[in-house]
């Protein structure tokens, strides 16, 4: 081998190992660090009743406002990239393409600061019409909170957030229909919709799974947006309309950490570590079911 | 089933280019029609204009008229949906889709059509459109299986039973064996000669013999130049068209002396 090649090879393997080490060092500091926590006595521990009582809320937010916001931007995510793939006039597409990746680039601060100035108040008056007439489902159990800092709100700003993301990797999917298949159904005599039944849609399947948890991941970590706009006030519950939510782990270690010494900084990193693990496993799956869509043979073809 | 086709004065255009000059020709019920002439002289154009294929592509547009027994598919009133359901399509590769199973494949169609169809029904018009596309002993085994599972040969056999499946009246086949070997081309000729009691069949070949063997009538294009549209130079019954064509360009094409 030249000497070029074996400084490149050097240098790339290094790259790669190091990333490994750091991923390792973030991950042993964080266990290390949590330790403390785990095997202090409970009414040591925040909130005076051990690590998973304390845990337990910040998790049940964070899973909540992320699985809310997936659950409003996918669908979103997949109608945009299909008007962008498959209705909109070739500019307005391409316009449409190039705005889609500069809201991914937007600082989430930004969306914070949106979220709580102009979405929650202008939500207020929907939270109150929610409560009256859909009150008897346990979402909008209420009362409705008067600022709009509520759950849902959170969810919106989060699912604006993750939009982006979601939409760009299933537009390049769905973009790669080999048009061999739309025009067999389309000859078959499929209307236009009918074709995107047939061929866009089960060919971007795995991608839409693959995205949707890639912004389930964001949606996991996303720290200062919830961090502004939402409302804590602890314990678990299931209102989406009221002011009294779960925090979730990125929020509350961004809020409370300057302010926590000894035994409280512990529990924070606990919390850290439990978000690590679910981002770590949702990014997992999301990689696992992308990569299985490059098996797909029918792509090829 | 098997209508006649009657096309006057079409022009096909691509954006402001003219591809298909003036064509004008019958096409008879229960008979297979070959499409000859040289690369890019619009054969395929031709044929994706006969089930209003032409003008999925960005600013393609036809003028002129085709008539499927008596009825103007370029009419205004006529949806364009409908008349891809009437005249099923086989493509040069094989695109049985890799999403679906055999047997989807085949009731892709119908599932279309008719929204609503009793399981058993439409195992019959399955089964029905595999045996009449001689496929239906290599598969019967392995319906729910993928159809991109099959040999190209089968696969491209799987597309016709797709196609026919919804009795359409007219079958377009854009060079269906070019991408196969000979015994599957030879299975796929048989299978033409056979549909022919039932269809009017259309086929577009770059095989002399082909041509010769399965139609009954073979239009020769051409291109008038190069960067002219293409254009019929003629049209009659195959065993003329290869033993005394009348045109100067068409015997050169046939006897290999050109394209
Ligand atoms: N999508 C398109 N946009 C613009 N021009 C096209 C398009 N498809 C085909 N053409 C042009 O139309 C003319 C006819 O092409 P067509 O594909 O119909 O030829 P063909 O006879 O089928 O050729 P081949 O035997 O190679 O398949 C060619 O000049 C080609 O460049
Ligand atoms: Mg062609």
């Amino acid at each position: 081998m030249r000497t070029g090649d074996q400084i490149f090879a050097g240098l790339s393997t290094g790259s790669g190992v190091l990333i490994l080490a750091i991923l390792a060092g973030v991950a042993a500091f964080l266990v290390v660090e949590a330790w403390p926590a785990v095997v202090a006595p409970a009414d040591e521990v925040p909130g005076g009743a051990g690590v998973t009582v304390y845990i337990w809320p910040l998790l049940f937010g964070t899973l909540l406002s992320a699985a809310l916001a997936l659950l409003i931007a996918a669908p979103l995510a997949v109608a945009i990239a299909l008007f962008i793939t498959h209705y909109a006039p070739r500019r307005l597409a391409h316009g449409l393409g190039y705005v889609v990746d500069l809201l991914a680039a937007v600082p989430s601060i930004v969306y914070g600061l949106w979220g709580i100035a102009v979405l929650a108040p202008a939500t207020v008056d929907a939270g109150a019409w929610l409560y009256e007439n859909l009150g008897w489902i346990p979402l909008f159990a209420g009362p409705p909170s008067s600022t709009g800092r509520t759950m849902l709100v959170a969810a919106l700003v989060l699912a604006v957030m993750v939009l982006p993301i979601i939409t760009a990797v299933v537009r390049e999917a769905f973009l790669q229909t080999p048009r061999l298949y739309e025009e067999a159904a389309l000859a078959l005599g499929a209307t236009h919709w009918e074709m995107i039944k047939m061929t866009v849609l089960p060919f971007g399947r795995s991608a839409i799974i693959g995205a949707s948890m890639l912004g389930l991941g964001r949606a996991l970590g996303e720290t200062m947006a919830v961090a502004m706009v939402l409302s804590v006030s602890g314990g678990v519950s299931i209102n989406l309309i009221s002011r009294s939510n779960p925090s979730t782990i990125a929020a509350t270690i961004a809020l409370d950490f300057p302010e926590s010494t000894g035994i409280a900084v512990n529990t924070l990193i606990a919390a850290g570590l439990v978000l690590f693990a679910v981002t770590f496993v949702v990014n997992m799956l999301a990689r696992v079911v992308i990569n299985r869509r490059r098996d797909f043979s029918g792509a090829d073809r | 089933m098997a209508k006649r086709i009657d096309v006057a004065d079409l022009n096909i255009y691509y954006g402001e280019t003219l591809a298909v000059q003036d064509v004008s020709m019958s096409i008879e019920p229960r008979s297979v029609t070959a499409l000859i002439g040289p690369s890019g002289c619009g054969k395929s154009t031709f044929l994706r204009s006969l089930n209003r294929m032409h003008e999925l592509i960005p600013k393609a547009r036809v003028a002129g008229k085709v008539m499927v027994d008596g009825q103007d598919l370029y009419a205004p009133d006529v949806d364009p949906v409908a008349v891809r359901s009437q005249i099923g399509m086989v493509f040069q590769r094989p695109n049985p889709f890799p999403t679906m199973s055999i047997y989807d494949n085949v009731a892709a169609g119908i599932k279309l059509n008719a929204k609503r169809m009793r399981t058993s029904e439409l195992d019959e018009i399955v089964e029905r459109s595999l045996r009449q596309a001689n496929l239906w002993d290599e598969v019967k085994d392995r319906l729910d299986k993928p159809g991109t599972g099959l040999s190209g040969g089968q696969q491209q056999r799987l597309c016709i039973a797709r196609a026919i499946a919804v009795r359409p009246d007219v079958l377009l086949m854009d060079e269906p064996c070019s991408a196969l070997d000979p015994i599957s081309t030879q299975k796929i000729e048989d299978l033409i000669t056979e549909l022919k009691a039932d269809y009017t069949i259309v086929i577009v070949t770059h095989n002399m013999q082909q041509a010769a063997r399965v139609s009954d009538t073979t239009a020769f294009f051409n291109l008038r130049g190069i960067g002219q549209p293409g254009q019929l130079v003629e049209i009659g019954d195959t065993a003329t068209i290869f033993s005394a064509p009348a045109n100067k360009a068409t015997e050169d094409y046939i006897s290999g002396r050109f394209g």
